[in-house]
């Protein structure tokens, strides 16, 4: 009610906007969309998806924008980019109990840090300009480091491993990143509401960045020739994918025994917010709830033999406007169930806060990617180690969502992707495969590999491999041996002694698909994250940063280190100098005349000799009025030990 | 330095040159100063302990209130009344039910639990793998099934970190027939994990390690190491194992429970461990309040960092109000000398300070005392290399890691005191753990090389080598200076008598002289191959079965003692001799002590790298006998008073400074003279190369050492016999 004139400022925003694009094809768009999603170990998924559609230019080129972020559109437009993705994460993605093998996570669990990839249409040797102005861009665009990737030790090409792209893919990653609000903000910029009404309304800073896990992710597409007619102009596509914990849910953990009920939550306790409406340039602003095959299969079997009724075992605040079914022919475990809440009638006086309660335990898993990726670092010390990855079967025989090749021949292909920084220095060639605990040769599994070794200071190293691996696999494991290297003084990062990260490497198995089809409303064009989850894409993980401590020099103590060298460089060019200054002619003649002198070369009488030198010289300046002993020698001992005394009185008052 | 003095007679020698000669002429006043000024350093040393300060600011201590609730301790105790209503079962399955159970208790906390099965193999000495790191490799395959053991793991992911550290908490568990005080320490790690499963702050992955040590608590954790880094992938060892482990099947749950988060088999890792704590708790104890004791020293003298030692040392006395102890001398408490010590060094601070009042030096006789046993404790246990307790295996892998054993003023079944006891030690593991939470970069700022006086006093190496450098001080001197006596005794002789310009064959002779010094280090070195040899031997007298170790040791000092024999008769063999008069005899003896004092200064400058204490010990020992030490022959003939002090000397100085012959030395002043034995020693010995201490092969070297001394007395009459 505070905000009628906005209110009214949006609208006419978006009557003009509808006035100004005439026809309905090349309109900019904007659609959002909430999924939530409850989780096996008793989170919450919530995933925000925006997608704002530009019609593409004009023969001109130049255009006027309603809805579409100018600053994205004139990047796309400057750099040329074809397709692009930047993602903030902070936490991990838990693959075995979060899932591995939907959609969700293939697309959305991404590694911790900032990552981007973009492919450019830019001949080939310009790609690498492009790439370095698009990080600048990037960089101020969104508050974050990313302008670090320009420097070619930061990002490399993959080839074929990561994502079809003939030389004009670049990868880059950032793995010691820190995401916060200040990333977030400039996100949210991007969206034509921001964060003032709509679902965006629901990003409570406080309860986004306590989470288990979140991931900001923008990608984009353009296709500036609409020859293709299918996906024109630019499609800025933007995720929020948040794991969340209901704060319902400790307290319930007094009675162990009964905490297998899953926790009830209502947006408004997760997020401590509801949703007040939708945004008004939205074309269509929508709020799912997904129930997973593994849960909805576990609830069927709750109930009985019932069959249908799985709302039986809980209930929803709010009643849903559709159900949608997952149409699988294929695999025969049920289907998920996605239950469809549309914003447009609710409004600030009755707001939309969707509410889960379970009435009955239930307890299921999530489906997994057929093997699990761990990685991680071998031996000990400042010198060598090794990086394994190790694979392990998650046992399939829940589910059998096999994809194309389970029935021929039966193979497994997975594609590893890793880059490592310069300064762990790999050695390709120690690469050791063991499959199913035993040593294998490399040859017989590794189907393709491309390997790209470091050059010091220039560029990583890069490793793409395709393993072929036979279906009832147990585990396998890589091993690649490195040494540690050392970097100039100024090349070390202000917390050096953190150690130094490697980043996330990539499996990817290629002949995996995850994809759900939900049966289409004829009526109206589906929406944008249905049609995304039905397009089908490899399942991909990421394994863990690596963090590998280095030598480094002790940068506390720059004092000593400065004295220590000048101490030394001092004795050095003093006997240098000194060797160098003295003449052999006036050595030989100064021996001749002392020859008669020189007798013997007892230490006694060496000393005596000594002596009266000495007793010479400390009598010619006589700034002491004392006497001149006979005893030199004893007062030499009291002068040295005098020093001494004093230096240790020095060292211990002031030292 | 010899060879330029042989040349400085003829040129201007420079200053240094000079100095250096002016020490070399004195060099007996310099080595009984030096000496003197060594041990009175070391004597100093608890005056001159500094007060620990934390040095990296990041680590915050105490700077968060506890957050640990009485619902985590209510829950801790009943996981610990569930495992103590086991105790009544037969223990085999009484182990497989309280591993359940704890596993149980884990899971339902979110964290994620793993079985680590490990054999145990007793640390036995390979001479081959002394230098090497330990591999997990060999020695898999003739395991037999009698002695495995499973731990236990529980990780925690920190919400919103990404997982590169971890934090390890290890509490030490024998499964199936713990005591009360295993069962306590169990819970005051459970209260922490049970906080740490909750809170928000966490960056670093947190692993709770609840060791099976029914092998010692050593093994256990050792093996999972080495397992954490460097695991195999061949798979022999953990076949091995699953077969022998048979008894308790992970997978079979009560479905109800955790149907789906199974209890993985595989290893599961977090990343590069930032530090580790070994908690335990130790039976009641004598005193009067809670009290902690702090175990710091890893194998060969490693010590962890010192902030981490800091940190705990200032959330117990500042937060937790315990009594922090570390492991000091007892019997050094009530010994009079150092009581005396302590007074005159206390008289002297007061002196000094009314002198000045910001002088502040002087510490009471009764801190003195403490200081001085805590000081011998740290010497000691740094010098013998052997870790204090399973801390010792984290330092291997370059983690700081330290050993809290927490003593409850009352006994451990007192309900009352129960909960306030969980409490207090709830809150410090949890302090420490936030504290290197809090720590971005590793454990870098303060100290490795120190040793502890009090828990919050330490002396830095700094200071310490003082010590060290002036006991050592002399040798280099008295070395140079019996080379040229040695030498230039001749030398002297032919220039008096013949003309300055020297003849060739003149100079040939002293080019010949001047080597003379090879046939010295020739015999230094057979000598100490020999001592080599003998610390080898242990590894063929283990093989004989069914051996006491008295037996043993006596074989060992037969064979080592024939061995030196038959050396003896080959290379001492008479042929090599040639006419020897009284003063050469002399020269060559000096030659002899000059090369093997030299070999002595760099063996102990070498060790003082490696294990300082060790060297500092070996110092103290060896430096007086090599200083004294003098042919016995020439010392009767000489027939005077003075000499036949030296004798004396000598041969109590040598006998001391014979490793054995200190060790019972040692242990009679400690213990009495009752509790000597022949195979204590061997015992002793025995630990020391199992644990892979480099002091043992210093030992050796010290044996060789000694034994030149000993042996060149009687060796050099060999040479002299024909003389007429």
């Amino acid at each position: 009610m505070e905000l009628p004139p906005r209110w009214a400022f949006l609208l006419f925003l978006l009557l003009s906007s509808t006035k100004a694009s005439g026809s309905a094809v090349d309109k900019e768009e904007f659609q959002e969309e909430l999924l939530l999603k409850p989780l096996p170990d008793r989170k919450v998924l919530a995933h925000f998806h925006f997608e704002t559609r530009a019609p593409p230019c004009n023969s001109n080129g130049r255009r006027h924008h309603h809805l579409f972020p100018k600053a994205i559109s004139q990047m796309v437009e400057k750099f040329r980019v074809k397709e692009m993705e930047l993602s903030f994460t902070q936490g991990r993605w838990n693959y075995e109990r979060w899932g591995g093998f939907d959609t969700m996570s293939s697309n959305n669990a991404k590694p911790p840090g900032v990552e981007l990839w973009a492919v450019f249409d830019v001949p080939k040797e310009q790609v690498d300009a492009s790439w370095k102005n698009l990080t600048h861009t990037l960089s101020g665009l969104f508050c974050a480091s990313i302008n670090f990737l320009e420097s070619s030790t930061m990002y490399s090409a993959p080839e074929w491993s990561f994502r079809q792209a003939s030389g004009s893919l670049r990868y880059g990653m950032l793995p010691r990143e820190a995401v916060c609000t200040e990333n977030l903000t400039p996100w949210l910029k991007l969206l034509p509401c921001r964060d003032n009404a709509g679902l965006s309304a629901l990003m409570d800073r406080p309860s986004i960045y306590t989470s288990f896990y979140h991931s900001q992710r923008l990608h984009l597409t353009s296709n500036a020739s609409d020859l293709e007619g299918l996906n024109p102009g630019i499609v800025l596509e933007q995720t929020l994918t948040v794991v969340l914990h209901p704060s319902s849910q400790r307290t319930s953990l007094t009675h162990i025994s009964e905490s297998y009920l899953q926790p009830s939550w209502s947006l408004s306790s997760i997020f401590g917010r509801k949703v007040n409406g939708r945004c008004a340039l939205a074309k269509s602003s929508k709020v799912y709830l997904q129930l997973e095959r593994g849960l909805v299969s576990e609830l069927k079997k709750n109930i009985g033999s019932e069959g249908y009724d799985v709302e039986a075992n809980f209930e929803l605040s709010f009643n849903p406007d559709r159900v949608l079914t997952e149409e699988n022919s294929r695999h025969g475990i049920g289907s998920s169930l996605l239950y469809e809440f549309s914003v447009d009638k609710y409004s600030n006086s009755k707001p939309f806060d969707l509410g889960l309660t379970w009435k009955f335990p239930v307890i299921w898993s999530c489906q997994q990617a057929p093997l699990h990726a761990t990685r991680f670092l071998m031996g000990s010390g400042n010198e060598r180690g090794a990086i394994a990855i190790l694979l392990k079967s998650t046992d399939l025989n829940d589910s059998s969502p096999v994809a194309d090749s389970a029935s021929d021949g039966c193979e497994l292909h997975v594609n590893i992707f890793q880059i490592v920084p310069w300064y762990i220095r790999v050695y390709y060639h120690s690469l050791q495969l063991f499959v199913d605990d035993q040593l294998k040769a490399v040859g017989a599994f590794v189907e393709k590999i491309h390997v790209m070794p470091s050059k010091d200071k220039i560029s990583p190293g890069m490793m793409e491999m395709v393993l072929k691996l036979p279906c009832g696999v147990k585990s396998a494991a890589l091993t690649l041996d490195f040494d540690k290297g050392f970097l100039h003084i100024d090349e070390y990062p202000p917390d050096a002694n953190q150690g130094f990260d490697i980043p996330s490497a990539a499996i990817i198995f290629p002949n995996f698909h995850a994809s759900m089809h939900f049966p289409s409303n004829d009526s109206e064009r589906k929406s944008p994250m249905l049609s995304k989850f039905q397009e089908s894409s490899p399942v991909l993980s990421y394994t863990e940063v690596l963090l590998v401590p280095l030598t480094t020099p002790d940068f506390s103590m720059p004092y000593n280190v400065i004295t220590i060298t000048c101490t030394v460089f001092a004795l050095y060019f003093g006997s240098l100098l000194n060797v160098l200054r003295q003449r052999v002619g006036e050595k030989e003649r100064l021996l001749k005349s002392k020859a008669a002198a020189v007798k013997t070369g007892r230490p006694s009488e060496l000393l005596s000799r000594l002596s009266t030198k000495l007793r010479g010289r400390s009598q010619e300046p006589s700034q002491s009025p004392s006497e001149s002993s006979p005893l030199i020698n004893s007062k030499l001992v009291l002068k040295v030990l005098l020093m001494a005394a004093l230096a240790v009185a020095w060292q211990y008052y002031f030292g | 330095m010899p060879k330029t003095e042989t040349e400085t007679p003829k040129m201007k020698p420079r200053p240094i040159v000079r100095l250096g000669i002016f020490l070399i002429s004195h060099s007996l006043l310099v080595s009984v100063v030096c000496c003197t000024a060594g041990v009175l350093a070391l004597l100093l040393l608890p005056l001159l302990a500094k007060n620990t300060y934390i040095s990296e600011n990041a680590l915050m201590p105490g700077s968060a209130s506890s957050m640990i609730s009485n619902r985590d301790i209510s829950e801790a105790n009943r996981l610990a009344s569930d495992l103590n209503g086991l105790n009544f079962k037969p223990q085999d399955s009484a182990a497989v039910e309280s591993r359940r159970i704890l596993t149980k208790y884990m899971s339902d906390l979110g964290a994620e639990v793993s079985y680590h099965k490990f054999h145990y193999k007793p640390n036995q000495f390979h001479p081959l793998h002394f230098f090497s790191s330990p591999d997990s490799t060999s020695s898999v395959k003739n395991l037999s099934c009698s002695a495995h053991g499973v731990n236990t793991v529980g990780i925690i992911r920190a919400p919103s970190g990404d997982g590169k550290e971890a934090i390890v908490l290890v509490t030490p568990y024998k499964f199936g027939k713990s005591g009360a005080a295993e069962t306590l320490s169990l819970s005051i790690a459970y209260t922490v994990f049970s906080l740490l499963s909750r809170v928000t702050w966490l960056a670093k992955d947190i692993i709770w390690f609840v060791a099976d040590s029914q092998y010692g608590e050593y093994a256990p954790v050792e093996a999972w190491l080495r397992d954490y880094h460097t695991p195999v992938f061949t798979g022999l060892g953990t076949l091995n194992a699953d077969r022998c482990v048979k008894i308790d099947d992970p997978y079979v749950f009560e479905q109800k429970s955790i149907a789906q988060r199974k209890i993985s088999d595989g290893f599961r890792r977090a990343g590069t461990m930032a530090a580790a704590l070994i908690l335990k708790v130790a039976d009641r104890n004598a005193m009067l309040e809670d009290t902690l004791n702090i175990y710091a020293e890893a194998s060969n003298g490693q010590m962890p960092n010192l902030d981490l030692i800091n940190i705990v040392n200032y959330l117990a006395v500042h937060r937790q109000g315990l009594r922090v102890k570390v492991e000091k001398v007892l019997t050094l408490l009530d010994s009079r000398w150092l009581e005396i010590l302590g007074q005159i060094f206390e008289l002297l601070g007061k002196v000094a300070r009314s002198l000045n009042p910001g002088w502040k030096f002087g510490i009471s006789a009764a801190d003195y005392i403490e200081g001085s046993a805590t000081l011998a404790s740290s010497l000691y246990y740094q010098a013998l290399g052997i870790p204090t307790g399973p801390h010792g295996a984290f330092r291997d892998f370059q983690v700081d890691a330290i050993t809290l054993e927490i003593s409850p003023k009352v006994s451990p079944h007192n309900k009352a005191r129960h909960n306030e006891f969980l409490l207090r030690g709830g809150r410090l593991v949890e302090g420490v753990i936030r504290s290197i939470n809090n720590l971005l970069e590793k454990f870098h700022q303060s100290f490795f090389l120190y040793m502890l006086t009090s828990p919050s006093k330490f002396v830095s190496v700094g200071v310490y080598m003082i010590a060290f450098a002036l006991l050592v001080a002399p040798l280099p001197l008295v070395a140079a200076s019996l080379y040229a006596d040695a030498n230039q005794l001749d030398l002297g002789v032919k220039n008096t008598k013949s003309t300055p310009t020297t003849t060739a064959s003149d100079e040939l002779d002293i080019t010949f002289r001047s080597w003379k010094w090879l046939y010295a280090a020739k015999e230094v070195f057979l000598i100490h191959v020999w001592g080599a040899a003998v610390s080898l031997l242990p590894y063929f007298i283990c093989q004989i079965p069914n051996c006491s170790p008295t037996s043993s040791s006596v074989i060992w000092v037969f064979l080592s003692m024939l061995s030196l024999l038959i050396l003896y008769l080959i290379v001492g063999s008479p042929s090599t001799h040639v006419y020897i008069s009284q003063s050469e005899e002399k020269g060559e003896w000096a030659i002899l002590k000059s090369a093997t004092i030299s070999a002595v200064f760099i063996g102990l400058l070498v060790m003082s790298v490696v294990n300082f204490a060790a060297a500092e010990i070996g110092a103290l020992l060896l430096v007086p006998m090599c200083l004294m030490a003098q042919p016995l022959k020439l010392d009767m003939k000489a027939g005077k008073l003075r000499s036949f002090l030296r004798i004396i000397c000598n041969v109590v100085l040598g006998f001391i400074a014979f490793p054995p012959a200190a060790f019972f030395v040692v242990k009679t002043i400690f213990e009495g003279f009752d509790s000597i034995n022949m195979g204590d020693f061997w015992n002793w010995m025995e630990s020391l190369w199992a644990w892979n201490s480099a002091t043992y092969i210093y030992i050796g070297l010290v044996t060789a050492g000694n034994v030149q001394f000993r042996s060149s007395p009687w060796t050099l009459p060999w040479h002299s016999a024909p003389c007429p």
